[in-house]
């Protein structure tokens, strides 16, 4: 690991001022990726800017939407009786992503800043509609997700919250690779009043999508039956060591007709 | 021995000019490290936390980690670092409560922070009921995994005597043993939950 000085600030107004001093600088949350990545020096920071005293730790309701702090552990979110009770689907999710170490540590803003194509919880926010809240302003989940690993956020930008909206019943079901765990490909589905939304993890060639011939289906019958004819076409769909991209394109229905017998379960 | 032979030996003794080659080397490292350290070109951080009930007082560099901390400065070597790539959970402590991936985590996030390692389990020569349990059920065969194996099965088990095969084995995900021992391990954990909590 290169050396740097890690700081403490006490606001996220110091913590963003800070970030935008140098573009060699970094904020920090649980870490889970940035800490491996540093100690790999596959990057390298001169300053990096810890938010554990940026009290951004809360989670309440707000309306129709659920806001949850962006320093919130995976463990928080899944133990969380609001959470449980206003979105199930959400503290699901939460209670499977890495290990228990790593939930314990890693955090809900980090894992969504990171926008690792295989991360869990870009699919929930995205298929929710959920919002995400910075320093800066409110970025809407469509606009948010940009590319593998960049996301619509600025240079000096941090996320301070993410408010998602209550769907009628939702689910998410990944299939985890058998040695890193991490989602091949994972599926969350909502059903809204008025619509379906679909999102899917891990299979993306730029990271996260909403699955139209999907949504579409599931529109005029939210069942698992429904997508017993669908075939998704392979192309823009990533290929490597752990599953070509047509295996992907079949996991996804799968993991779909799975999540909405799931969601009817609840 | 003269001055002449003196020399003579020694520009021939090469395993000798070597050891104080080494010697003077890291001395003159360890010299520059703390000259940095004073002059500000390596930020210093002083931490102040609890680990195993006692208080600590350190200076470090701040991207020392935390699995690094314990084990060179606290010269608690309980706690092993068997990857390097937060993948093995052998660096499993507790840190107000909960289990964590001490080579994760940077030893200045850990400031203020109630820790336990398993040196700090044992009361004495009793055991912890995990240690314990681990010891009976034939819980570990090489050992380099156990302390890990265990910080995270006490957070595991917390609560749940009755907690099941499959849920243990799930919540081992973070950690590896190597030996393949997984069967007693997981017997060992369900021994312990009915034995605490049963």
């Amino acid at each position: 690991m290169y050396s740097f000085n890690y700081l403490k600030p006490l606001s996220i107004e110091d913590a963003a001022s800070l970030l935008s001093e140098s573009g060699e600088h970094k904020v920090i949350s649980g870490g889970m990726t940035l800490i491996p990545t540093l100690k790999q020096r596959l990057t390298r920071v001169e300053k990096l800017i810890g938010l554990e005293k940026c009290r951004l730790n809360g989670i309440k309701l707000e309306g129709e939407f659920l806001k949850i702090g962006a320093m919130l552990t995976h463990s928080e979110v899944s133990e969380s009786d609001v959470v449980k009770v206003e979105n199930p689907a959400v503290a699901e999710l939460a209670s499977h992503i890495g290990d228990r170490q790593v939930r314990n540590r890693g955090t809900i803003g980090g894992s969504l800043a990171n926008n690792d194509p295989s991360a869990c919880y870009p699919a929930a926010i995205l298929a929710l509609g959920g919002i995400i809240h910075t320093t800066k302003g409110n970025i809407k989940a469509e606009k948010f997700f940009v590319d593998l690993f960049e996301t619509a956020l600025e240079e000096d930008e941090i996320i301070t919250a993410i408010s998602l909206p209550k769907p009628d019943v939702a689910a998410y079901e990944k299939f985890p690779n058998p040695a890193s765990r991490y989602a091949m490909v994972g599926v969350f589905v909502a059903k809204f009043n008025s619509e379906v939304r679909v999102a899917v993890t891990g299979a993306g060639e730029e990271g996260v999508f909403r699955c139209s011939e999907i949504e579409t289906a599931l529109m005029d019958e939210f069942s698992s039956d429904a997508l017993s004819d669908i075939t998704i076409s392979a192309d823009g769909l990533m290929s490597d060591i752990h599953a070509e991209a047509d295996y992907r394109a079949h996991l996804i229905v799968e993991m779909a007709k799975r999540a909405v017998k799931k969601s009817a379960s609840r | 021995m003269d001055k002449h032979k003196y020399l003579q030996y020694f520009s021939q003794g090469k395993i000798l000019r070597f050891l104080v080659w080494f010697k003077l080397s890291t001395i003159r490292s360890g010299l520059i490290c703390k000259l940095k350290m004073i002059l500000g070109e390596i930020d210093v951080t002083q931490i102040t936390l609890i680990v195993n009930g006692t208080r600590h007082k350190e200076d470090i560099p701040d991207y020392m980690l935390f699995a690094d901390f314990i084990r060179e400065r606290l010269k608690l070597t309980g706690t092993h670092v068997g990857c390097d790539t937060s993948q093995c959970g052998t660096c499993v402590i507790h840190i107000d409560g909960k289990s964590v991936k001490s080579c994760t985590m940077l030893a200045v996030q850990a400031d203020g922070g109630n820790v336990t390692t398993i040196e700090g389990l044992a009361d004495g020569d009793v055991l912890h009921p995990m240690q314990q349990s681990f010891h009976e059920n034939h819980g570990l065969q090489c050992g380099f995994c156990t302390p890990g194996m265990i910080m995270s099965a006490i957070e595991l088990i917390d609560g749940k005597p009755n907690i099941s095969e499959s849920e243990i084995r799930q919540g081992l995900e973070g950690n590896l043993c190597r030996c393949t021992g997984y069967q007693n391990i997981v017997k060992s954990i369900q021994e312990a939950a009915k034995f605490e909590y049963g």
